[in-house]
């Protein structure tokens, strides 16, 4: 496999991994617009193990989510107080936070990043991704997860049925935060190194729109988002190369991405992911009979 | 008959507007109660008071022998209170067989699977019995008006409540659907439920319903039996009308 494949490969798998750690609170109705902060503690924290301390690597990752995870818990409790854009602002200044904190540790590189020797590789990355969306997947299909989908539609009624929400809100987000986490640890394991500037609110907003342009509704929607969104530049580029006509495409492959998203919005606010469509595509959709019911 | 529900002097406020005065009235085990009057009279107020949406500001709710006053949202349902809505609010991007899942949430295991035959016979036996499994897999915001309504009465019966409060079960549904709803809850009493229904369908609460409270401006105006409500000339000028009454010695229609 080239150098160029295996490194897209990785970072395709990151980036998924990064998608479910901002899905778990989002299927909740939590938007998180910091999902760099969650990263960046699992980077250096993982990082730090190795290096500092000549943890192995699979403990790194071990330690980086939980720490990552815990933060999440502890920082959940004043950020689930705020509601709709005001929690998307408290995430954001949370990711701020940890970046400002970062940048004022010697010990851990500051402005010029921390360096790594261990090295992750695809053999770790991609096991570790698919071990993701399989806990995802099933952590969505048990009664949390249908409390967590619950809380999204309509939290008064989850409320009125039995559901905790403070518990409920603050088990995704904590889960989220550690599966950030373990994003992190991979993150600055495979290219060895990390700094706060490349993993800055441009991350956590490509991570965010993976997520709601790839749909909240089912566990596949962030799965979508990453893929298409790291692969679909990728894609621009190449098809840049096969003909000097198309060399506009590399130019402006940007502005065809934002094109895409704000296409996609319009086209389909609520993702391309819904369940709706996994029903038509399995074909367990039944036609409503004309006598079913009477209208609204 | 002993009393699963006592209101004693609650009332509420929402600013200068008092919109539950100093109401009182018990429940009985079993019983198919009904609460009815005008529009704004604080019918869904008071059932959001019983189930703990809003706090109260003075009296007290006693359920099966507790007093719930101050009794947390969340575990009053597993104190054997359930409830539906005026408009449906059930989960749009649920299955029908998810919503149901949701009225046993609080007896059930945060880890245990949500979904495959195990995990969803209750479910699937609600649904039978409500002649409601047309669609169990299919997310309820697709589902007729009517199919939705019912979907949330079996949610709540999911719950296996003691009370089960009600509110305008047969809004918008055809005479159909209305014949099979109350079938529906006939079966649920039987089963020992008791049932307080709020409904502006006369016909439907006459031939129901055994008991009556009416209000009028979040105030108790009168508690009979169908027949008596019919006949009071309170309730007949402040909701039901003259032409509504009946006259004396005439039972009505089971």
């Amino acid at each position: 496999m080239s150098g160029y494949l295996a490194g897209l490969l990785a970072v395709l798998a990151i980036n998924i991994i990064v998608a479910y750690s901002v899905f778990v609170p989002a299927a909740a109705g939590l938007l998180n617009l910091g999902a760099a902060g969650f990263v960046l503690v699992g980077a250096y924290g993982a990082g730090a193990m190795t290096t500092l301390f000549g943890v192995p690597l699979w403990l790194a990752l071990v330690l980086g989510s939980f720490l990552a995870g815990t933060v999440a818990f502890l920082i959940s409790f004043p950020i689930l107080r705020t509601r709709g854009i005001y929690m998307v602002l408290a995430t954001f200044a949370f990711a701020e936070v940890v970046a400002g904190v970062l940048l004022n540790i010697p010990a851990l590189g500051g402005a010029a990043g921390l360096s790594v020797m261990a090295y992750a590789g695809l053999p770790l990355v991609v096991p570790v991704a698919l071990c993701v969306i399989g806990f995802v997947a099933w952590l969505m299909s048990t009664r949390f997860g249908l409390s967590v989908r619950a809380i999204h539609d309509d939290e008064n009624v989850a409320h009125l049925f039995g559901v905790n929400l403070r518990s409920t809100q603050v088990a995704a987000m904590t889960i989220g935060g550690a599966i950030g986490g373990i994003g992190g640890a991979l993150l600055v394991h495979q290219f060895n190194f990390i700094d706060v500037q490349s993993t800055g609110v441009l991350f956590s907003i490509y991570v965010l729109l993976y997520v709601l342009m790839g749909g909240t509704q089912t566990v596949w929607g962030p799965l979508f988002g990453a893929v298409f969104f790291t692969l679909a530049p990728e894609g621009l580029r190449k098809l840049s190369e096969l003909d000097p006509a198309l060399k506009f495409l590399e130019s402006s492959r940007y502005m065809t991405f934002g094109i895409a998203v704000v296409l996609l919005m319009m086209w389909r606010p609520q993702g391309v992911i819904t369940r709706t469509m996994i029903e038509r595509l399995a074909g367990s959709r039944k036609p409503v009979a004309a006598d079913a019911g009477s209208a609204a | 008959m002993s009393s699963v529900l006592e209101l004693a002097g609650v009332s509420k406020s929402f600013g200068g507007l008092k919109v539950i005065d100093d109401v009182s009235f018990a429940v009985k085990r079993g019983s198919r109660t009904a609460l009815i009057g005008p529009n704004g009279a604080g019918k869904s107020t008071l059932f959001n008071l019983i189930s703990g949406v809003y706090p109260l500001d003075a009296g007290r709710i006693v359920a099966l022998g507790t007093d719930i006053t101050d009794m947390a949202v969340s575990r009053r349902i597993g104190h054997g209170i359930a409830r539906s809505f005026q408009n449906i609010r059930l989960m749009p991007h649920l299955s029908t067989l998810e919503n149901l899942m949701l009225g046993e949430h609080h007896r059930a295991s945060p880890w245990a699977l949500a979904r495959g035959a195990r995990a969803t016979a209750n479910a699937r036996a609600v649904l039978a019995q409500a002649d409601l499994d047309t669609y169990p897999g299919q997310v309820v915001a697709d589902l007729p008006y009517g199919i939705q309504k019912r979907i949330e009465v079996a949610r709540a019966i999911m719950a296996r409540p003691s009370i089960l409060l009600l509110d305008e079960p047969a809004a918008g549904l055809n005479s159909s659907e209305t014949a099979e709803l109350r079938r529906m809850l006939e079966r649920l009493s039987e089963s020992g439920i008791t049932l307080l229904v709020v409904e502006h369908d006369m016909p439907f609460v006459r031939t129901l319903c055994d008991h009556v409270v009416v209000l009028n401006f979040g105030r108790k105006i009168f508690e009979g039996t169908p027949e008596e409500v019919h006949r009071d000339p309170g309730v007949l000028e402040a909701y039901l009308g003259p032409a509504a009454e009946i006259p004396a010695g005439v039972a009505h229609a089971a």
